[in-house]
């Protein structure tokens, strides 16, 4: 099921939970009207950091990285993460990235 | 004589040898495969064991029945893998290789959760993806007279993603069996959002856990275990409390594999999807658990790639390129209790659909419900295993993944 969206003036297509589908159209001035929806008034550098990582890894991995691999691959703490963003990092870091949630199999 | 040498003796590299002898002269090429013991366990039994369905003879037989001829068997330590001088150390013994395939899968690694390695640890604290663990589970059940019993998955990616939920939905069950359900909670604690993270399978079986009553605890991502006051702790601060904790360590790849440079931050090897190489190091594979393919780790995954893998590692040998590409299809049984399973079929692109399998249209099996008939499927899969999937024989089934008999939602 999806549906269509204006973010910070792009009309994207999103999933029933808001999630941006293609990646590819995903821009810099999305993140900061995203991050607004989940709570995050202001994105700082370490904000940034994350995010930029988020999309590389998922360039080259074709998959949204897990906490222990960002952690691993950028030497940020898994508690900073959480301060980040908050209660749930590892959608909310997706979802302001535009990559795809994290996923089980089923 | 060229030297191929396979590490690790489980479902993947067995199919390997038993797969590759037939196509490989045995003037020209020396195999051996090498494991650190003797065991060969049939992981997907081990499930069964808390619960007193399956005991631990069920599950055990030796390795070697099912290493063919014409391939040698060390039993000794992995120690190291040096790519650039293209050797192996084993137990203080170099090999040689000219050609080396890890299939050294992954392994629970409880000591990575600080408080889980303690006192507690197979007393209220425990885990069932070994065969230790599920029997001290069977007997720590024997005993048991109600209370919360929390089931936690500690980190992603895990091997065998479904048998967690398979394991609460089988608690509801024996509980009720016992006559203690009403004195028992029961939680699934999970990193993912959900049970069920995929629109469809969400859709017609997020209803399960209600039914069952169990508790769920999403995006839950554990920090550490507390055993003195009983709790589970995760990031973010929640606590969990339990008295008995049933956990999934956090999985990892061999440790040789991490000091070898092959692995990615969980010693897993990251390979490309037709040739199953690692970057790099185009006369080096991975199989089985040990790779990183971004799809589930699990038997029938291995058995689905071992085609393509097989296939494409002839062509290598001769100078030509891979032609399939694996799809990362996955097929797995999902116990439900009181007799029931679900199914489901699933690759990198398509998610888990209703439908029937493997005859379009005809079955016997049911995906995503729950049926008698998947049951038994389940039950007589370990036939299957000994039998046709170790030996490296073709099952009646396509390596990729069909659409014909699913429906769209």
């Amino acid at each position: 099921m999806t549906s269509t969206a204006v973010i910070a003036g792009h009309e994207v297509t999103i999933d029933d939970e808001g999630f941006i589908t293609d990646p590819s159209v995903w821009t810099d001035d999305m993140a900061a009207a995203l991050a607004k929806n989940v709570g995050i008034d202001e994105l700082t550098p370490d904000h940034w950091t994350v995010i930029r990582h988020l999309r590389e890894d998922f360039a080259a991995q074709g998959e949204t990285p897990t906490l222990r691999r960002i952690t691993s691959n950028i030497g940020i703490e898994t508690k900073r993460l959480f301060e980040l963003f908050p209660k749930k990092p590892g959608k909310k870091m997706a979802y302001i990235a535009g990559v795809p949630k994290p996923r089980g199999c089923i | 004589m060229k030297k191929l040498v396979v590490l690790g003796a489980g479902l993947a590299g067995t199919m390997a040898v038993n797969r590759l002898r037939p196509h490989l002269d045995s003037d020209d090429w020396d195999i051996v495969i090498v494991d650190q013991d003797e065991t060969h366990i049939y992981q997907p039994g081990l499930l069964f064991i808390p619960f007193g369905m399956y005991r631990p003879d069920d599950v055990i037989r030796r390795r070697r029945e099912f290493i063919p001829p014409g391939v040698q068997m060390i039993t000794a330590p992995i120690e190291a893998v040096d790519t650039d001088a293209q050797k192996v150390l084993v137990n203080g013994h170099t090999l040689e290789y000219d050609y080396l395939i890890v299939a050294t899968g992954t392994s629970p690694r409880p000591e990575q959760t600080p408080g889980l390695l303690g006192d507690a640890w197979r007393d209220t604290v425990h885990d069932f993806y070994t065969l230790e663990g599920a029997t001290a589970l069977a007997d720590r059940l024997d005993r048991w007279d109600g209370g919360r019993i929390v089931v936690d998955v500690m980190e992603l990616p895990f091997k065998c993603p479904v048998a967690p939920l398979e394991f609460v939905f089988l608690t509801d069950w024996w509980l009720q069996e016992r006559g203690m359900r009403d004195r028992a909670e029961v939680i699934y604690a999970t990193p993912l959002s959900g049970a069920f993270t995929k629109p469809v399978s969400s859709r017609r079986l997020g209803h399960l856990l209600d039914e069952k009553k169990i508790g769920l605890e999403a995006d839950f991502y554990t920090e550490r275990v507390d055993t003195e006051k009983n709790v589970v702790v995760s990031y973010d601060e929640r606590e969990i409390p339990y008295d008995l904790l049933v956990t999934i360590p956090v999985n990892m790849g061999a440790d040789f594999v991490k000091n070898s440079g092959l692995g990615d931050e969980l010693n897993h090897i990251v390979v490309d999807r037709r040739t199953f190489s690692p970057e790099g190091h185009p006369n080096v594979f991975a199989i089985g658990d040990a790779a990183e393919l971004g799809t589930s780790k699990a038997g029938s995954v291995a058995h689905f790639a071992s085609e393509v893998f097989t296939a494409n590692f002839l062509r290598g040998i001769r100078g030509l390129p891979p032609l399939e590409e694996f799809d990362g299809h996955a097929n797995c049984f999902i116990e439900s209790g009181f007799g029931k399973a679900m199914l489901i079929d699933f690759n990198y692109t398509t998610e888990p659909l209703p439908g029937k399998f493997p005859l379009p249209g005809i079955g016997p099996f049911t995906l995503l419900e729950e049926t008698e008939m998947n049951h038994w499927g389940k039950l007589m899969f370990r036939w299957t295993y000994w039998n046709v999937l170790l030996r490296g024989k073709d099952l009646p089934l396509p390596s990729r993944m069909l659409l014909a008999g699913k429906e769209s939602s």
